[in-house]
């Protein structure tokens, strides 16, 4: 994906959004601020130009030490124009994200599994429950703040996490 | 034979019951097509043409527990499949065996001491016959194993199963349950703080009510 086309796309369409742009390895990534980043990902969809049809994956990294503490992942793959991108936003634990299931199918179990494993909440989504632990499991398990044996670590006795608004 | 010899015709064995119905059953023990994990791959091996468990009587894998004479347990245990193990041991029909294949099944392999969802060993939750152990195990300790098992089935009683220390099925559950209370204890002591995945629960459903009486109204 080029970056110039992509700046000036943006740009065009989100005018006054503060977002930035990088490049590693060959893919271009964008960061953009959590209330917009629905907007971003449907125009990305929509656009003619870029036709994003497929999202590969929804995932999450946890910086403990940063003050928006979640920075969430999306992937993206255009099978029309064999392009791909990687957009990025970061979230306050405790706070939501829209889904983007309308969009893609694929986000459902993305996000499900975002939310099992960093409580991250998407509102409006069909069906946020665990996927891939048991429904009683207590805790997300790939923050860093969780206890690393589970439930047989002593401190899982005093573990506790703030429950996603 | 000393005193029968020559009293009965030609071609007639005399043998005794315990010995012939354990010989039916050893030499036609029918596994369950059951894989968990990579363990599954290896127990594919040992099915398929280059090991040939058919030789052994066993290479019938049934489709469905209820078919089922032994449940070979290959791969990590879930606790999320936990149940659900237990649920298909429950279905198989008496006489049962169970042989834990595989490090994960035996005590939680590489995550017995970090794995926070695996179960420490399918012997919690069932009654294990033959460990095989391995990461994962030749089919030739597979099929090792169930050439050890069928010793095993040859030396029990037909009306009477050998004792085993893991034989009481009841005593597993309530080794599983008991996980089940350490959770329920943890979650008690949450609660104080208002945070437990019931909660969580009980607030989905709450949203969910919410927006189902926004909807109406609109």
């Amino acid at each position: 994906m080029d970056l110039a086309i992509l700046n000036q796309k943006l740009t065009g369409a989100f005018s006054g959004m503060a977002y930035s742009t990088a490049e590693a390895c060959g893919q271009a990534t964008v960061e953009v601020p959590a209330d917009r980043v629905k907007d971003v990902l449907k125009f990305l969809r929509d656009d003619a130009d870029l036709q994003f049809d497929m999202l590969l994956d929804v995932t999450a990294v946890d910086y403990p030490a940063r003050t928006p503490r979640f920075e969430i992942v999306y992937i993206l793959v255009s099978t029309e124009r064999r392009h791909r991108i990687r957009i990025k936003t970061r979230i306050e634990d405790g706070r939501a994200l829209q889904t983007v299931s309308d969009l893609w199918r694929s986000a459902d179990w993305g996000e499900r599994e975002c939310f099992d494993m960093f409580g991250i909440r998407f509102d409006g989504h069909p069906n946020l429950k665990r996927i891939l632990n048991p429904d009683n499991f207590y805790g997300y398990p790939l923050r860093k703040t969780y206890p690393l044996r589970g439930e047989r670590d002593p401190a899982f006795l005093d573990y506790k996490e703030t429950e996603p608004a | 034979m000393g005193l029968l010899e020559y009293k009965f015709e030609e071609n007639i064995i005399l043998t005794r019951v315990d010995w012939f119905l354990n010989w039916a059953r050893k030499s036609s023990l029918w596994p369950m097509t059951f894989g968990l994990a990579c363990c599954a791959i290896e127990m594919m091996a040992t099915g398929a043409s280059r090991f040939d468990l058919d030789r052994f009587g066993a290479g019938a894998f049934r489709a469905t527990p209820r078919q089922a004479d032994l449940m070979i347990v290959a791969g990590t245990v879930t606790l999320k499949m936990a149940p659900c193990v237990r649920r298909l041991y429950d279905q198989m029909p008496e006489p049962r065996y169970v042989i834990a294949m595989g490090a994960c099944t035996i005590g939680g392999g590489p995550y017995a001491i970090h794995g926070y969802h695996v179960l420490k060993g399918v012997d919690l939750i069932v009654p294990v016959d033959v460990y095989v152990p391995g990461c994962p195990p030749r089919p030739e300790a597979l099929i090792d194993g169930i050439r050890k098992l069928q010793e095993k089935v040859q030396a029990q009683g037909v009306l009477v199963r050998p004792a085993h220390p893991a034989q009481n099925a009841a005593d597993h559950v309530l080794e599983f349950g008991r996980m089940d209370a350490v959770r329920v204890k943890w979650d008690e002591k949450l609660k104080s703080g208002g945070l437990t995945p019931q909660d969580e629960d009980a607030r989905l459903e709450e949203q969910k009510e919410k927006e189902k009486q926004a909807a109406s109204k609109a």
